[in-house]
Order: C-alpha cells, then structure tokens, then sequence
C-alpha cells in the first residue's frame, strides 16, 4: 500500500516536472515571439517590465488571472467554461508520451502516435465548444472556420504519420527515434522531404496561427472562436495554444529529425551523443519557424487553405505513402541501430 | 490459465497507461484552479450592456445560432471517410516489414480505390470554396 502510494507521488513528481516548465516555457515564448517579431518590424518589443522585459509574460499572466471573466447572457454557462478545460487538457496531455531522451519519458506507451493523434484531434471540440456556447455570430463563425480547417489538415497529417510508421515499423516514440539513428542523413527527413514539409505546414494550420489564422482572423472576425473569452478563461485558450505550438515543433524533431539524437558522429566526444539538448535545439529552431511564418506571410483566404489542404497536400501524401512502402520494400531506408 | 494471462497484459498496460490518466487529472486540475483564481480574485460588475455578445455597434438582436453553410457539414462527411482510410494505413503500416510484397500490392489497391473516390468529389467541386 505504502509502496503504491510512493510511486503515485513519485509519478506525480514527474508529471509536474513536465507541466511546470512546460507552462513557463510557454510563457517564455510568448515573450520571444514578441521580441521576435518586434526586432523583424525593426521594433524593441517587450522592454520594460523586468530586465530586458523578461517578466512581460508573467506581468501578462497576472493581469488576465484578475480580469473579469464575462460571461454572456446569451450563453450556455456550463459550456462556456467546459469548453476551455477541453481545449487544455489534451494540449498538456499529450505531453505525457513525449521521449525527451533516451528512456526519459514519463509513459512509453507502444500506441504513442496513435494517442497523439487522437489527442490533438481532442483540440477541436474545445473550439467549437466555445463558438456554440459563446451564443455569438463572430464565435460561432470562427469555431465553424476552424473545425473545418483542423479537420482538413489532421488528414494529411495523418498521412505524414503513417510514412513514418512505414519507415519505423513502430507506433512508439522512442522507437521512433532509435529508427533514425546513423547520423544526420539517416533521420527521415531527407526521405520523406515532402512529408516533413507538409507536417510541420499542416501543424501550422493545425494550431490557427498565422498564416492560416482565419479563425482568429483579427481584422475580419475579431479573434473569432473565443471573442466572448476574457480574464483566465482566455487565458487556457492562450495557454493551449502555445503548449500546442511547442508539442507539434517537439514532434516535428522526434518524427522528422531524430529527437534527442545528436547531428554530428558519436565519435566526437560529448556534442556526438544524444541527450536532451539535442531536442530541445531542434524544437526551438522548429518553433522559431513559426514566430517567422508570423511575421514574414499575409494571412491566406478561406478558400486558399481549403484548397491548399485537400487539393495539395492529401494528393502528395497519399503518392507519398506508395514512396514509403517502396523505399522500405526495397530496403533503401533501413532502420538505424 | 487464459484468463490468468489475460489479467497480466491487461495489468501491464494499465501500468503503462495510468500515468497519463494522472497527467489528465493535473491539467484538469491546473485548468481549474486558474479558472477559480479568475473567477475569485477578478472583480464582477455585470451590466447589460457588458454581457451582451459582441456586435459592431448595434445591439444583438436575434440568437446567433444561425443556419450555417452546408459546405462545413460536406468538410465533416469527407474528413470521416478520409480519417477512416487513414485508421486503417496505421496497422498497415506497422507490420508492413513482416508481410513485405503483400502489404504493397494491397496497399496500392486501397489507395488507388480511396483514389477514384477522391478524383469524383474533386470533380463534383466538393473540394471549392468560391
């Protein structure tokens, strides 16, 4: 009982050493993109509070957690505040299968990609949740917008998975990444170019950020789905946003680039092993690809995404899946030790 | 001696899987403290015209559960079909390496007919958004 009862402590520890620094590493980048995107518009950005406005993000935190929280009257109640908590806790949720290194994960479950999936498919109630309840015609068009368009790029999502399934034989993560393993031109990028593109791309749209923000889409529905959203329950959209936008810029690294493996050959001392730096530079470098999107592209018509996402990207993958199957039948990929 | 076994693999997934529960359990959890601490600390003045929902400059006047576009529900149809085939690559996918040339051979046959019904929706203009 007493043994029982440790390891449930001692599991809770380590759910909280994930969820901690991932709630301030999403503070932390929202602060970055600022500046990001502030230096890119030849601006400062955040730079006053605290040194070189490192505390913007946590001065942010505490003015929405002591802002009013309105609440239609026009709104279903228990909706409006359910509808927040769904689009959370899949997006921490999820982290729960993530491998930051080699045998460091909290639960190495052999269906991993399959949870992930179906945990990030989770988002999208959450959002159309909050349209419907707000009882607003700008959230409500927004939620519809967006469902759709999640719903269009979790397909070719779904297939940039399966080539990867194709050429690791596994569904779990690590084994994943030890099917990457020989070096840089072994990660499943360069096979599958086309997929890795179309994954991160599609995580884009996945997330509503720019330039497939039409959910949002500030200057035409006014921030759409959660218009009606203010003080702390905005603050989980935000919250889930950006845990969502780090999660697909993790799983880009451990399907695309080989997680925690190191680029450089295992006989250069220390920088040739794998650890968790590895992932950590490559996620970085990943979600800083997002910052840019932001302020480098102008936000894409409705019809745009649509079509880029049913008439671009399902034709490639589903030619890309036949390219897996081949690459592995013949044996030109071959998994790593 | 079956069933014995069968409590054993179920045991050893569960002890795989409970942690997530418990991961669940604290985002739910820090979901709803923060929602707490908002609706606790932040002040709460209603006024009518606060709690109205958004409009640009003119009252709201009717329920905004309006009619909405059957394009959207067309969206939806299509996305089950399609999620579907892709629920059903992933086995495929995993044991493709110990079925070999089977796996491809069948794999290109489903594809190609996904394929055919991919072709007539794009060409009944399923696929446009005007």
């Amino acid at each position: 009982m007493l043994a029982q009862l440790l390891l449930v402590l001692w599991t809770l520890a380590k759910v909280l050493a994930i969820t901690l620094p991932l709630v301030i590493a999403v503070a932390m980048f929202v602060y970055w993109e600022r500046k990001v995107i502030g230096w890119m518009h030849v601006r400062m950005g955040p730079n006053q509070v605290g040194p070189l406005g490192l505390l913007q993000a946590f001065a942010d935190v505490v003015k929405l957690l002591i802002k009013e929280i309105v609440v239609p009257t026009n709104a279903n109640r228990f909706l409006f505040f359910l509808a927040p908590m769904l689009a959370l806790v899949p997006a921490l949720a999820a982290w729960a299968v993530i491998p930051f290194s080699d045998g460091l994960v909290l639960s190495n479950i052999n269906a991993g990609v399959l949870y992930l999936l179906a945990m990030t498919s989770m988002g999208v109630y959450g959002i159309i949740l909050a349209g419907w309840a707000s009882n607003s015609r700008y959230a409500l068009l927004g939620a519809m917008r967006s469902a759709a368009q999640m719903v269009s790029y979790e397909l070719a999502m779904g297939l940039a998975l399966v080539c990867v399934l194709v050429l690791a034989g596994s569904l779990n993560l690590s084994r994943i990444v030890e099917a990457q393993g020989g070096g840089l031109l072994h990660w499943f990028w360069l096979p599958l170019l086309p997929m890795a593109v179309i994954y991160f791309v599609s995580g884009t749209a996945e997330t509503n950020r720019a330039p497939f923000d039409v959910a949002e889409g500030e200057s035409e529905i006014v921030a759409g789905f959660h218009v009606e959203y203010s003080g702390s329950a905005f603050a989980l959209f935000f919250l889930a946003e950006y845990a969502n936008m780090i999660l697909v810029a993790f799983l880009a690294s451990i399907l695309f680039f080989g997680g925690w493996l190191s680029p450089f050959p295992s006989t250069w001392g220390p920088i040739g092993q794998g650890s968790f730096f590895w992932l950590l530079t490559k996620a970085f470098l990943l979600a800083f690809l997002f910052l840019w999107f932001r302020a480098s592209f102008p936000r894409y018509r409705y019809d745009q995404i649509m079509r880029l996402g049913w008439k671009v990207f399902i034709p490639i993958a589903l030619v890309w899946v036949l390219v897996a199957g081949l690459l592995k039948y013949f044996h030109i990929v071959t998994p790593g030790a | 001696m079956c069933a014995v076994l069968a409590a054993e693999v179920a045991g050893a997934v569960l002890a795989q899987y409970w942690p997530i529960l418990l991961f669940m359990a604290v985002a739910a959890g820090l979901g709803m403290a923060l929602l707490t601490i908002g609706l606790v600390v932040a002040p709460r003045r209603p006024a009518a015209q606060k709690l109205s929902p958004y409009e640009c400059g003119f009252e709201a006047f009717e329920d905004a559960r309006m009619k909405f576009d059957v394009r959207y529900y067309l969206i939806a149809i299509l996305f089950i079909i399609f999620d579907l085939e892709i629920a059903f690559l992933f086995p495929w996918a995993v044991v493709f390496d110990r079925i070999g040339l089977v796996a491809l051979i069948e794999m290109v046959l489903f594809i190609a007919l996904l394929v055919v019904g991919f072709i007539y929706i794009w060409k009944k203009g399923a696929l446009e958004w005007e």
